[in-house]
């Protein structure tokens, strides 16, 4: 097992989201259908809502942007030093592209982050 | 080619720099965009990194352009009714052909019963008012027309605030600077107030929503009134949960504290405010120059000078006093000599004021807000001790016929506490450099009716202080009323431009579809055919934001939208108008569309051709659509003296206009027509508070729901039920229910969610369904998920203005029981 794994190529790059400040806008979504013109029903990611009353009575709505298995990471962009199609657009400028190593440094710059690794 | 900072779609894509304003997002725009275009067609659109108003942002409506643009459904022929009106059977015509129609007919309609027999209508309206009026104004009608019932969206709050203030205020996000939030000038909010809006949901209101999100990362804390849960209200320091259409209470509240804890900016009240102007306690009215002295003008207040002890002389035409420096007491009762030698007691406006906020003591606000005191206490005191702090207001609040009070009291809110024009607080917006191409509330633009003489044929000007002084529209209620009596003349004819009235912005639309047909004459100017356009005699297909040149100077940027590409057979809402108001006034101003944007953009030292280079201009610090402190300054005022350009010079607490129109000048709460407190017979058939009218992140209000991907994010018309309540009604998440009032009822898939509270339905609007068949009596299914049938028209306020369409009363059931 441990020799057909080191065969596949390693993932180097992903997304890292600050879900804090993730409005629900879905304008991710639909960037990523443009860039790749996806047929209706595919995307690259989705977005989903939360929400719950928290133990302290407070009820609190939270959004979490899921990179799917379409997602490519844009790299016919990303190659030429531009930031994939979500991550340009997303409205409230809580996504960042990287490599993984440098967006796993900032991860812990503060509570509510998320880094995908889609590929 | 010039660098764009983007990576162009493939090697043969030519790059087109433009500014959005509808139609394509919907919204009220002023993003700029890059258009990619391949062999003329748009193949990629995405945000300017270089615009500094989305800085390379752009939301999922304007990126779906390229489903919208190409969409098949899109009319690209002239079409002329062949059948009966609803009946869905049309002839493609050429444009010649349907303008020599147009010109037959509406031609003859002037010619027997007069030019105002026509009305123009429009929904959201964006770059289509100023076009839309330049054909009215050319035919010779007045009678421009936003479908909403009580004009209630937007207008009626500017109108409000200048009624006080003689201008317009929107919050300070830095949208005048080019470096923005880094720019020295600027300081970040610390106290955000977000009242009633789901702002960052298409940005309706000519504000991106996502600045606020932008300003919270860098400190920014929010106080969110809000009866739904909401992204804001999730992260807000003091979410005021109030009941749906007592913002006024609640602003009310604010006011209690600040005056009773003192909170207020003291120094401002004094001079730039009418705190000082005495009241007469035998009229009730505000005391006048003309009372004191024989030569006295009318225009002119009167203060007690409390050195002097004597009444003095305010000079409104000066801003200023008539001579020498009083000091005008604040408080106090004063016995005044009138020119007849009588005496009168009088008091100052201020104690008028806080006499009035006196009767908002926190219990009251809590039994009628049904927000808990402390809370209301709390928030108010973060607001008035944040400085800068800052107020952006929604939709809810046009949603009353208690609108003007209640804008009246929020304007006090940021003007008291010292917030108005300072960075980061609530700062005047005026066009880019004084551009203005049509009339908005307020202000006069280059497109003008031919003479004020045909302006008092305007439906409804005679009776509505608002629309004489700010409203350069006609009543939308009272324009339905006339279409059946006739009285005081008849509507003859109709021109709707890019607004659904049946669909999305008339309310009892069937009462709407009844009057297109006493109509004898129809035109409808669309993109798509919608359930409206079906009622006309001809439809003119129109184009995109993308497909036109055009400009715009609502606030800032100056800008222009730069023509990307074209699509077959259509053409723009400006290209249209124009070319009819030709026909219909031989004598038109202009000679072509680029004199016409000359004429507009004059003020700027710019000519059409130089701004498209541009794309985009600020006004630089020094003009007056530039902040800040110009009321010091005196960039608000024609002469150039500090003040306002209000009646008096004065931010006036105590409206003079109001008190001129017999309407109660002081901000005060007024409950709503429907509510379970002001019709508790109501509320025992139909227990649930119906409210309506949030956006959705897909659409803008009824367009959209033909755009595969758009549709795909918000599928069906909901209505919001809380679990409980859900519960109790039997209802299972995603089922089918019937929403019911006395009017009518309609039916909408439950989504059981706490984002409401149980006493209350949040019910999607704007939905038909472009998929089914559009003939009558389907309608594109327009009688099925149309909330707006149980929203009444006839509702606004002594006013002519707001319509209660977030607080009204319903009942919810199964469709199956
Ligand atoms: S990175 Fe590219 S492929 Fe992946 S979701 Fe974003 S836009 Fe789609
Ligand atoms: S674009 Fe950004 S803010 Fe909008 S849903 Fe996606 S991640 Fe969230
Ligand atoms: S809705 Fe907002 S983000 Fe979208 S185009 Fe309009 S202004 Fe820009």
């Amino acid at each position: 097992m441990k020799s057909m794994d080191n065969k596949k190529k390693k993932p180097e790059f992903g997304l890292l989201i600050d879900y804090e400040y993730c409005t629900g806008c879905h304008t991710c979504e639909v960037a990523c259908a443009q860039e790749y013109t996806h047929k209706t029903g595919i995307r690259g990611i989705k977005v989903f809502e939360v929400e719950q009353t928290l133990p302290n009575g407070k009820e609190y709505l939270t959004y979490f942007p899921f990179p799917t298995e379409a997602c490519l990471l844009c790299p016919h962009l990303t190659k030429e030093g531009f930031e994939p199609a979500c991550v340009k657009h997303c409205m409230a400028a809580c996504m960042k592209y990287g490599r993984i190593e440098d967006l796993a440094k900032e991860v812990g710059r503060k509570p509510r982050m998320v880094l995908w690794v889609p590929r | 080619m010039a660098d764009y900072n983007v990576k162009p779609r493939s090697r043969d894509t030519e790059i087109v720099r433009s500014t959005v304003w509808s139609a394509g997002p919907g919204c009220h725009g002023t993003c700029g965009v890059l258009a990619h275009i391949r062999k003329g067609k748009l193949v990629k659109i995405e945000g300017d990194p270089e615009h500094p108003w989305n800085q390379g942002r752009l939301c999922a409506r304007c990126l779906a352009m390229t489903q919208y643009a190409y969409h098949p459904d899109r009319l690209t022929r002239p079409l002329k009714r062949t059948g009966e009106r609803g009946e869905g059977k049309w002839q493609e015509i050429s444009w010649d052909e349907a303008y020599d129609l147009i010109e037959n007919r509406m031609g003859k309609i002037r010619e027997a019963f007069g030019a105002e027999s026509v009305v123009f209508s429009m929904g959201t309206g964006r770059d289509i008012s100023s076009w839309l009026c330049m054909l009215a104004y050319a035919y010779g009608s007045p009678n421009v027309m936003f479908a909403m019932s009580g004009n209630a969206c937007y207008s009626p709050r500017i109108a409000a605030v200048e009624t006080v203030l003689g201008d317009y205020c929107v919050p300070d996000a830095a949208q005048w600077l080019e470096r923005r939030y880094e720019d020295p000038k600027y300081r970040i909010p610390k106290c955000l107030v977000i009242w009633g809006y789901n702002i960052p949901n298409t940005c309706p209101d000519n504000i991106f929503g996502h600045w606020f999100i932008d300003l919270m990362k860098r400190g920014a804390e929010i106080i969110c009134m809000d009866p739904r849960l909401t992204w804001f209200s999730s992260r807000a320091k003091h979410w005021l949960r109030l009941r749906p259409g007592t913002d006024g209470a609640l602003a009310m509240g604010f006011l209690h504290v600040i005056i009773q804890e003192g909170l207020y900016d003291q120094r401002f009240v004094e001079k730039w405010t009418n705190a000082p102007f005495l009241v007469s306690k035998d009229t009730g009215k505000l005391l006048r120059a003309s009372d004191i002295t024989e030569d006295g003008s009318r225009e002119n207040f009167v203060v007690w000078d409390s050195n002097g002890d004597k009444a003095v002389v305010w000079d409104s035409g000066k801003a200023d006093y008539i001579s020498s420096q009083p000091k005008a007491a604040l408080k106090g009762t004063f016995s005044v000599e009138l020119r007849d030698k009588s005496r009168i007691e009088c008091r100052t406006v201020w104690d008028a004021f806080c006499e009035e906020v006196d009767k908002y003591p926190l219990e009251r606000v809590e039994e009628i807000t049904r927000v808990p005191k402390r809370e209301i206490r709390a928030a108010a005191r973060f607001y008035a001790e944040s400085k800068p702090a800052s107020i952006h207001w929604g939709l809810p609040i046009d949603s009353t016929p208690g609108i003007t009070p209640t804008a009246q009291a929020i304007t006090a809110l940021w003007c008291l506490t010292g917030n108005l024009e300072i960075p980061g607080g609530n700062v005047v917006a005026r066009n880019a450099f004084e551009c203005v191409s049509y009339a908005l509330p307020g202000a006069e633009g280059v497109i003008r009716l031919a003479s004020k003489e045909a302006d008092r044929k305007r439906i409804s000007v005679d009776k509505y202080g608002p629309f004489r002084k700010f409203i350069w529209r006609a009543q939308t209620d009272t324009v339905l009323d006339q279409i059946f009596t006739g009285k005081p003349y008849p509507v003859k004819g109709l021109w709707m431009q890019t607004g659904n009235i049946i669909a999305g912005i008339g309310f009892e639309p069937k009462k709407w579809k009844e009057a297109f047909k006493k109509v004898d004459f129809i035109v409808a100017v669309d993109l798509f055919m919608t359930p409206t356009t079906q009622y006309a005699d001809v439809i003119l297909p129109a184009a995109t934001f993308l497909e036109k040149d055009s400009v715009r100077s609502w606030w800032v940027p100056l800008q222009s939208i730069n023509k990307a590409m074209s699509v077959e057979g259509c053409k723009s809402d400006l290209e249209i108008n124009f070319e009819l108001a030709k026909r219909f006034d031989p004598n038109l101003r202009w000679d072509s569309v680029e004199e016409l944007f000359d004429d507009i953009l004059k003020n700027s030292g710019m000519t059409y051709k130089e701004l498209q280079e541009k794309v985009w201009a600020l006004p630089p610090e020094g003009n007056s659509s530039a902040p800040y402190f110009r009321h010091e300054k005196g960039l608000l005022r024609k002469d150039g003296r500090p003040g306002f350009s209000t009646p008096s010079g004065k931010m006036e607490i105590y409206s003079s206009l109001r008190e001129e129109w017999n309407l109660e000048p002081l901000p005060h709460y007024e409950e709503p027509p429907f509510t379970a407190v002001s019709r508790p017979d109501l509320a025992e058939k139909y227990p649930l508070i119906l409210s309506t009218g949030r956006r959705s992140f897909a659409f803008f209000n009824a367009e959209h729901r033909n755009i595969p991907w758009l549709r795909e994010l918000d599928p069906d018309p909901t209505v919001e039920i809380h679990p409980d309540t859900a519960r109790s009604l039997g209802i299972s998440d995603g089922e089918w229910v019937w929403v019911e009032n006395w009017l009518d009822k309609q039916k909408f898939k439950a989504k059981l969610t706490i984002a409401v509270q149980p006493q209350m339905v949040m019910v999607a609007h704007g939905w038909w369904f472009p998929e089914e068949e559009g003939a009558e009596p389907s309608l594109f299914g327009a009688w099925k998920s149309n909330i707006n049938q149980l929203i009444p028209m006839g509702s606004q306020g002594k006013d002519g203005l707001g319509s209660p369409l977030k607080n009204l009363l319903c009942k919810v059931y199964k469709v199956h029981a």
